[in-house]
């Protein structure tokens, strides 16, 4: 079967789609999706397809639109609520962290919230500490609530069809700057998303390099640069962060011998920390050559002064820096 | 309406010297009243009981007891269906055992054990009986509002004629987001009733410290929202007016509100009566609300037309008497969840 182009924004658009038109209780809700310019190209003519009754447009109330989607999916509805900045859905803490990822064991496994929260990290252009933040490690901290972060285009598409189907609350974050990304994707196939790990990007044997959404799309660019200096990295994208799985990250680092750990969020309490904390407990003593290291945001909020954001945020020339430092291949 | 009526106070049905006599039962058969009563008196004892063992050491976590305020859930539950999506919050034993009044599964759940309605992770505090149409009650204060305007938009996308109940207590207004559950509510002309069960306290306390108005109702003529404020120590009036409410409610015409006025004869927490700790909470006001007793004023009613009795009434108290007797010993014997449950139900089952 022929494969046909997407990019990530409309890989996101022909999930809900699929999703719509499959699942009848399927339905959105959140801020600007009657107006959708808040989302991209992501669910463009969405009401106007399937509705108004299913493509819910809110009151500026982030807080009862979650709560009303984890009250929709009890009552047997499969809710998507959107947030077009992660920042703002800090509202709705209590309904995702308090109820959502909670109900299941407070009554024994007798109910299960499906809803998914899609959160979109939307940072850069100089907006600042409030449009900007990327909080998943927040979420990854709670049991109950499974996240996500798609950093393909595959995975844009088939991890969000995967997040609706899942019987458990799922914040899937999908961050604007992977929205260019281009690929052929094949006919959809429903999966598991009980069954979906951290897969090998980019094969390699001198470094692994783990990342998720937009770090582990770095870390394929910073492995093409490398690639022509003879350096190998092995890439390595989490995809499913909570709850997370490290066997193949351990296997990998096991060959590579050297671990660098790329995150989207701020250095301390954050991702990276658990990544390499779960490695250095189970891999074997003196497995690494050289001391694992991270590179995350500095311990700040997004400054806006243009200077001041292109230091602050991560760039493809940090990693490959980074990455013969490690190997101590720099040249002074 | 003009605004001094909208925010105005609640005056005689907040006194509690008020409201002592029986009350009407008219146009109501006897079948109804009858089983009201016994609703409610099974609910009393349900809560003497468990007052009786968190102050005896049997029981470990936490107990809002309700005992008064009886006649809200059990007027409400009057009108409802199995099918309808109801939720609580802290003080939720009534709401539940006015849709199943099967105490011995809340004892076992009080006591942590693996036969009560949340298999015994829940405690008193996290009830959960959804074939009986209680979809959920936690002790965060207003966490259920905007989860049960979501279950009755889902209600209303099935094309099912069910509705969202939600019990919220005059303390929910005070937070944010029941405002924005009222206003969604009534956007999406969501299927829901808040029943608020205003007892004039929040913890310790009285509404008098925390709103500039005690009449809660004032927030539903804000959202356009209808609404009905009533004695809620009297089970005939909470069951015909939120009847009303909820037959407007299930013909499509959106969410409603009713206001029912009524006082906890315990503390906030357990047994004790919260006379030391409670702010504005006088030994004099509890001994005057009691004389408001929902149990009582029926009885009472009822008797007078002669379609009940003293008699009557101690035979079924002992019946009751003795099957809760029953059911907490069955259920001080029966065994806790299994060791691996704490992580067994943290995501769904494969």
């Amino acid at each position: 079967m022929k494969n046909k182009k997407y990019n990530y924004g409309t890989a996101i658009l022909s999930a809900f789609e699929y999703l719509l038109k499959k699942y009848p209780e399927v339905f959105i809700i959140g801020q600007g999706l009657w107006s959708p310019w808040y989302v991209g190209n992501t669910m463009t003519n969405l009401d106007k397809k399937f509705g108004v009754e299913r493509i819910i447009d809110t009151p500026v109330s982030e807080s009862a639109s979650t709560g009303a989607a984890v009250g929709a999916s009890l009552a047997g509805m499969k809710p998507i609520v959107v947030h077009p900045r992660m920042d703002f859905m800090l509202y709705a803490m209590d309904a995702m962290v308090n109820q959502a990822a909670n109900w299941s064991q407070m009554f024994g496994g007798q109910a299960n919230p499906n809803l998914t929260i899609r959160a979109i990290i939307n940072r850069g252009g100089e907006q600042g500490a409030q449009h900007s933040q990327a909080l998943h490690a927040w979420f990854s901290h709670v049991p109950g609530l499974r996240v996500v972060m798609p950093s393909t285009v595959a995975d844009a598409r088939d991890l969000l069809i995967a997040s609706v189907l899942c019987k458990d609350p799922v914040m899937y974050i999908d961050d604007r700057w992977l929205y260019d990304q281009e690929d052929y994707l094949p006919t959809i196939k429903e999966i598991d998303l009980k069954n979906q790990n951290p897969k090998i990007s980019i094969k390699g044997k001198d470094i692994t390099i783990v990342g998720s959404g937009h770090s582990s799309f770095l870390a394929r660019e910073a492995a093409k640069i490398l690639k022509k200096e003879n350096i190998y990295t092995e890439v390595i994208d989490i995809r499913v962060l909570n709850p997370l799985k490290t066997s193949l990250i351990k296997k990998s680092v096991m060959k590579t011998k050297n671990l660098l750990v790329v995150d989207s969020g701020w250095t301390s309490g954050g991702f990276s920390a658990e990544i390499i904390t779960k490695l250095v407990e189970e891999l074997p003593t003196n497995c690494l050559k050289n001391s694992p290291v991270r590179i995350a945001l500095p311990d700040a909020p997004a400054p806006t002064s243009k200077l001041l954001e292109k230091n602050y945020y991560t760039s493809t020339d940090d990693l490959v820096r980074a990455t013969k430092k490690i190997l101590k291949k720099l040249k002074r | 309406m003009n605004l001094k009526n909208i925010i105005n106070d609640l005056k005689e049905l907040s006194n509690p010297k008020k409201y002592h006599n029986p009350i009407s039962i008219k146009n109501v058969n006897k079948k109804t009243l009858q089983k009201m009563l016994n609703t409610m008196i099974i609910i009393r004892k349900t809560e003497n009981k468990l007052a009786w063992g968190k102050r005896n050491n049997l029981i470990g976590g936490p107990v809002h007891l309700g005992a008064g305020q009886e006649a809200i859930a059990v007027g409400v539950s009057q009108n409802l269906k199995k099918t309808d999506h109801v939720f609580g919050a802290h003080r939720s034993h009534s709401h539940l055992l006015a849709l199943n009044p099967n105490f011995y599964k809340l004892f076992a759940e009080v006591l942590g054990k693996k036969t009560g309605f949340s298999k015994g992770m829940g405690g008193s505090m996290h009830l959960f009986d959804k074939s009986n149409g209680f979809y959920g009650s936690v002790p965060i204060v207003a966490g259920t509002v905007p989860l049960a305007v979501g279950a009755a938009m889902a209600a209303k996308m099935k094309k099912k004629r069910d509705i969202g109940v939600v019990y919220i207590g005059d303390g929910s207004v005070e937070e944010g987001v029941v405002h924005e559950s009222f206003n969604l509510a009534k956007i999406q002309k969501a299927p829901i009733l808040f029943v608020v069960e205003n007892n004039l306290f929040a913890s310790h306390m009285h509404i008098s410290l925390r709103q500039p108005s005690d009449k809660i109702s004032r927030f539903a003529v804000a959202n356009n929202i209808p609404f009905k404020l009533e004695d809620g120590n009297n089970v005939v009036s909470v069951y015909k007016s939120s009847k009303k409410l909820i037959d407007s409610i299930r013909s499509g015409e959106g969410p409603a509100l009713i206001e029912l006025i009524t006082y906890r004869w315990y503390g906030h927490v357990d047994w004790r009566d919260d006379i030391d700790v409670g702010v504005k909470r006088s030994l004099k006001d509890v001994k005057n609300w009691k004389l408001r007793d929902p149990i009582q004023r029926l009885s009472k009613s009822m008797i007078k037309l002669d379609i009940w009795s003293k008699k009557k009434e101690e035979i079924l108290n002992n019946k009751i008497d003795k099957k809760i007797q029953t059911a907490w010993k069955k259920a001080i014997k029966d065994p806790y969840p299994s060791a691996d449950s704490t992580l067994k139900y943290v995501y769904s089952k494969k």
